[in-house]
């Protein structure tokens, strides 16, 4: 049997298939995340007109690996009135779920560990289970910050999660598949032909749901210091605060993903000629996500924080009328003027 | 062989977790052991080739469903003791209860049997529609209307559940956006003449 034929037959040749699929995912998001954490700090730095952290290494830039490796040297404590089994699963699940949605994500054209049909809806359903990590966590601890934090951020996530849902429907009206390769093929073309700008109003709603979503400011009252600690993870030390923080910015990075999938034409270049077409498609994604993550970053060092009612208003009394009217709009347009596809 | 030893262990998680439900002391565990029966139902879905339904389920049932559940659960405060206490009494009940459901599924089971139409429906091809698509084109064309007439009970259900449950309650006050936008610079700020050594007086 030739080494072709061993990796795409035999069980042991898939099986070392998948595991490699697997690193060739997990490593490049855990650097990525390293720096995201260095980006964000610099990027907080400079707005504040601070230098930010330039110590450790050139220019900081072993400061993520420093923090790291400080983070798996400290102790791990287990609070004695915590359950212990939940204390220690709620990081875990966090960390998972944040890692797992990447199955789906097409990087470039057929770079896809499972280019399954509804891989918009399995995006859909594994963000929306980042949310036990944090119930778990507040619950577990038995503290009562923790517990205010968990319960917040339940709200707060089940809240944005429907406008997301109205989002992802509005967009895979105009692409008319749940499969996210035929979303981003269904964008094919320069920056004008991405669903950004037909539907700019929900990329908007997607972008601010998706700071709801992933508890980042203005949103971030599950873990607002001036208010609660740290949230729900005020019982955490070591690395399984470590895990929470990775998850939290591995869900950054997947939404920003989504962002890019969905709206921002995935793997195609902005500009469809011959200098930009030459640049592979996984460096245009990688782009995106990063113009994305900066606005993240972006967002959190200038915008304060809301209040916790104004948030709820926004989400039920705001976003989801204004998304649901966006639907029926759309679906109406594709109706009358055949925009749709095929 | 992978995919009869995934489905065996899918199901015996499920029934077990399931069974935790209903046997596990602390009520928040057993909204946990529901989560990961609704998952491992889910991956049964999956198995049969249903992944529209499989996600949906997910989506739904512990995406939103099970976090409300749990939301309310955490926040009771629940003495296991003083539970554990009414078994024995509401022992006959809720046998009485649980034979009658399940003679009324042993009825149901006796009694299935599948239309010509839906069971043509049934052996249609998995493989060249997308079960999304099929799923679509039985609810919204060919079953249209009854679907909308379920969307009615649902509708009509949960107005009723907002009813029964909307309290008025008087003198409640709420943030009024429209009013502070609108607020002009004469009606919140007045400028009063003072002079030195004798303050303002109203």
């Amino acid at each position: 049997m030739t080494l072709a034929q061993f990796f795409t037959t035999h069980w042991l040749g898939h099986l070392i298939v998948m595991v490699a699929q697997c690193l060739a995912i997990v490593v490049p998001l855990l650097v990525a995340v390293a720096y995201m954490t260095y980006a964000d700090r610099k990027i907080w730095a400079a707005i504040q007109l601070r230098r930010g952290p330039n110590v450790v290494g050139p220019f900081g830039l072993l400061q993520p690996f420093a923090d790291g490796l400080k983070l798996v040297l400290k102790e791990t404590i287990v609070p004695s009135g915590a359950n212990k089994v939940l204390f220690v699963l709620a990081p875990m699940i966090t960390f998972i779920t944040a890692l797992i949605a990447w199955a789906v994500v097409p990087f470039d054209d057929g770079w896809v560990v499972a280019d399954i049909n509804v891989g918009i809806l399995y995006l859909f359903a594994i963000s929306s289970l980042g949310v036990y990590g944090i119930m778990i966590a507040g619950w577990a601890s038995n503290s009562k910050y923790a517990f205010l934090g968990a319960l917040r951020s339940a709200a707060q996530m089940v809240s944005y999660e429907v406008s997301i849902g109205f989002v992802l429907i509005t967009v895979l009206l105009c692409a008319g598949s749940l499969n996210l390769s035929a979303i981003v093929k269904a964008q094919e073309g320069g920056f004008w032909s991405w669903y950004w700008l037909p539907l700019f109003p929900m990329f908007i709603v997607f972008f601010i749901s998706a700071l709801a979503e992933t508890n980042r400011t203005p949103f971030d009252l599950p873990m607002s210091e001036a208010e609660l600690v740290a949230g729900f993870h005020t019982e955490y030390s070591a690395m399984t605060f470590g895990l929470f923080f990775l998850g939290e910015y591995a869900n950054m990075i997947l939404l920003s993903g989504m962002g890019a999938v969905l709206f921002l034409g995935g793997w195609y270049s902005p500009l469809p000629f011959a200098p930009f077409t030459w640049i592979p498609g996984v460096v245009w994604f990688a782009l995106k996500i990063a113009v994305l993550l900066f606005v993240f970053s972006w967002t959190k060092g200038t915008v304060p924080r809301y209040r916790y009612d104004q948030l709820m208003r926004l989400g039920w009394k705001v976003f989801l009328p204004f998304s649901l009217l966006w639907v029926a709009l759309t679906a109406a347009a594709i109706q009358l003027f055949g925009w749709g596809p095929g | 062989m992978i995919h009869a030893l995934a489905f065996y262990v899918f199901a015996a998680v499920t029934v077990v977790s399931a069974f935790m439900v209903i046997s596990a002391r602390n009520p928040v565990h057993s909204v946990l052991y529901l989560i990961l029966a609704f998952f491992n139902s889910a991956a049964l879905f999956l198995l049969m080739g249903a992944e529209f339904i499989a996600m949906i389920l997910v989506i739904v049932y512990v995406g939103a469903v099970a976090v409300l559940f749990l939301f309310v659960v955490m926040m009771l405060d629940i003495n296991i003791a003083e539970l554990r206490q009414g078994f024995l009494k509401y022992l006959p009940i809720g046998a009485a209860v649980g034979i009658a459901l399940f003679a009324e599924i042993l009825l149901a089971l006796g009694a299935w049997s599948v239309s010509p139409v839906a069971a043509g429906s049934l052996r249609a091809k998995v493989s060249d529609v997308p079960n999304t698509e099929a799923l679509g084109r039985l609810i919204y064309t060919d079953y249209m209307f009854l679907f909308q007439a379920a969307g009615m009970v649902l509708l009509i259900a949960m107005i009723g559940a907002i009813v029964l449950t909307l309290r008025t309650r008087p003198g409640v006050r709420r943030q009024k956006i429209a009013a502070q936008i609108g607020r002009r610079r004469e009606e919140a700020v007045v400028l009063v003449k003072t002079r030195v050594g004798e303050g303002v007086s109203s």
